[in-house]
């Protein structure tokens, strides 16, 4: 054994270099692979959005050029506005969830198929959710018909035909699908808040809504972090929703961001700028979490 | 007497939620058993009466389903074992060795996380035209072969295993890799069944990436070949809804079978 600790280069013993190689060894297929499929494309696609690129001639460098065509570019600031506006199912979203996470999150007979229930449709594929959903908000479809009984509407309405609607439609959508995904994030967050904390609120003669207001949804704060930012950085980049139930229509009121990109990058092979349009998103995907961040880690909105 | 009345005003509110997350799929079912009675139109026919399977044997023998269930067991099978060998390989010197740079990777791995990640896929788009990948599986499976989110839940179950074991092992003169293999794996198979599990979901609804990848329709994935169909067969709704519910039961029952692993895993793995 002494033998081998003789001393190999920069002083390090023989025996630590065959360690260290074989842990880099055990690592090296990952990382090749996140090389290639992870690292280099960001580094690389960023570094695109400068270039012409069609995949047929060599780059050609323009400098800003495509962020100056951006700015001028009507498709841009439509999809933009539509990606942005989509931000508005995440409140919304994380309002609902953690209700549902609340009502599931009580030890009564059957809880588990409950939670499967409302966990369903997140495990659903989005090209089912969406020609299922499609067929339901048809003018002449079930929800119309249902709405109209329960005395709601007075005549149907194409849901994703109409140039108003159709954006809300397919949120509406992208809410039925998250639900359940993030209820078992809050459920998780309400699992590790201790129940004596509830308890001595309780017995201080607070209402059960003041005890979910001011113990259980500080408390909560971590989670809520985790939650609304998983959901407006998918709210950003929404995408797949929109190609199967209204492929960016009517009239381009549900073209968002991400489509424009994908129809730049990948029907029209302009990928320099498609990219170009990506290290935008990124930008605002960055921004949204940093504001996020803030708004959540310093408790801002609990003490105002 | 009141205590009662608010046990059945939670269930019923509990089963109004679970209607309204469950109906959409339920009214799939009742298309797809239909022959006769309308899709459309007021008032729709909500129970399928006779109930009938035809349409299952429609889509099943004059579309090409059968392929695209073939398509998606494999690029499956293949996504799941990549991830299985290459998210443990790496996974565990990062939890059970000390090396140079240890930290390093590490960050770089976390990186990931809050990479723009869209990016990275007009450029993987570009990789796989100059690799001559285009429009293959292997341009299907390379790029998500390894999950990050693997290698860190994997991680997490790896520093669980008993220092004695692995004390054990090596007096016994095992090298790192028959300790990875007989004595590491075996322990951890809990973990890398939620991260088969997991992963088999994620390539199983997967349709994005494919949809960028695959040109032919005889490679499509069934999300892919749903969508595809659905155009092809725009008239025969009934048979689209059939095809639809074949590609959901398998992932509801897989689902029903391991919830537990949802519940739980889904934040053991998240990094905070």
């Amino acid at each position: 054994m002494e033998a081998r600790r003789i001393a190999g280069p920069f002083g390090v013993s023989r025996r630590q270099w065959h360690a260290t190689i074989v842990a880099y060894l055990f690592l090296l297929p990952a990382l090749a692979l996140l090389g290639v499929f992870t690292f280099y494309p960001v580094a690389f696609g960023t570094a695109l959005s400068l270039f012409n690129y069609d995949v047929i001639s060599p780059p050609r460098f323009v400098g800003l050029e495509h962020f100056r065509a951006l700015w001028g570019d009507r498709y841009f600031w439509i999809a933009f506005g539509n990606s942005v506006k989509f931000l508005l199912v995440v409140p919304v979203l994380q309002v609902l969830s953690i209700g549902l996470a609340a009502a599931v999150n009580r030890p009564v007979r059957g809880i588990r198929w409950f939670r499967a229930a409302y966990y369903l449709p997140v495990v659903t594929s989005i090209v089912v959710v969406g020609l299922m959903w499609r067929w339901l908000l048809e003018q002449d479809g079930v929800l119309n018909f249902l709405l109209m009984k329960a005395g709601l509407l007075h005549r149907p309405i194409a849901w994703l035909g109409n140039p108003d609607l159709a954006l809300y439609a397919v949120m509406f959508v992208t809410l039925w699908k998250g639900l359940g995904y993030y209820m078992v994030i809050y459920l998780a967050g309400l699992q590790g808040v201790p129940p004596e904390f509830e308890e001595a609120a309780i017995t201080d003669g607070a209402s059960r809504w003041q005890v979910f207001r001011w113990v259980t949804l500080p408390l909560l704060r971590p989670s809520i972090l985790l939650a609304s930012t998983i959901s407006a950085i998918a709210a950003l980049k929404v995408f797949e929703e929109v190609y199967v139930m209204t492929g960016g229509g009517p009239m381009f009121r549900t073209y968002t961001m991400f489509f424009y990109i994908f129809d730049k990058g990948f029907q029209q092979l302009d990928l320099g700028y498609a990219a170009a349009l990506a290290v935008v998103l990124a930008a605002a995907v960055m921004l949204l979490s940093a504001v996020n961040f803030r708004i959540f880690r310093q408790g801002g909105w609990t003490y105002y | 007497m009141a205590r009662q009345g608010a046990i059945v005003l939670r269930y019923a509110g509990l089963l109004a939620l679970a209607a309204f997350t469950t109906f959409p799929l339920l009214w799939l079912v009742s298309i797809a058993l239909r022959t006769t009675g309308s899709v459309f139109g007021f008032p729709p026919q909500i129970l399928p009466w006779p109930p009938s399977l035809a349409n299952f044997a429609t889509v099943w023998s004059t579309m090409p389903l059968p392929r695209f269930f073939l398509n998606t067991v494999f690029l499956a099978g293949a996504g799941v074992a990549l991830n299985l060998v290459l998210c443990s390989l790496a996974a565990y010197p990062l939890a059970r060795m000390e090396f140079p740079g240890r930290k390093l990777v590490f960050a770089l791995l976390l990186s990931t996380l809050m990479l723009p990640g869209h990016i990275g896929l007009i450029v993987n788009f570009v990789t796989l035209l100059r690799l001559r990948l285009y429009d293959t599986y292997a341009g299907v499976v390379l790029p998500g072969a390894v999950s990050v989110f693997g290698i860190f839940l994997l991680r997490q179950a790896f520093l669980t295993v008993p220092q004695e074991l692995e004390d054990a092992a090596r007096i016994d003169g095992a090298s790192e890799w028959t300790i990875w293999w007989r004595v590491m794996l075996p322990v951890i198979t809990p973990a890398l069944a939620a991260l088969a599990l997991f992963e088999f979901v994620a390539v199983w609804n997967s349709f994005l990436w494919p949809l960028i990848v695959l040109n032919s329709p005889e490679k499509y994935p069934l999300g892919v070949g749903l969508l595809y169909l659905s155009g092809l067969f725009a008239h025969n709704t009934r048979a689209v809804a059939a095809g639809a519910v074949m590609m959901t039961v398998p992932i509801i029952v897989v689902f029903l079978f391991t919830q537990r692993f949802f519940m739980r895993g889904l934040t053991a793995g998240a990094i905070r």
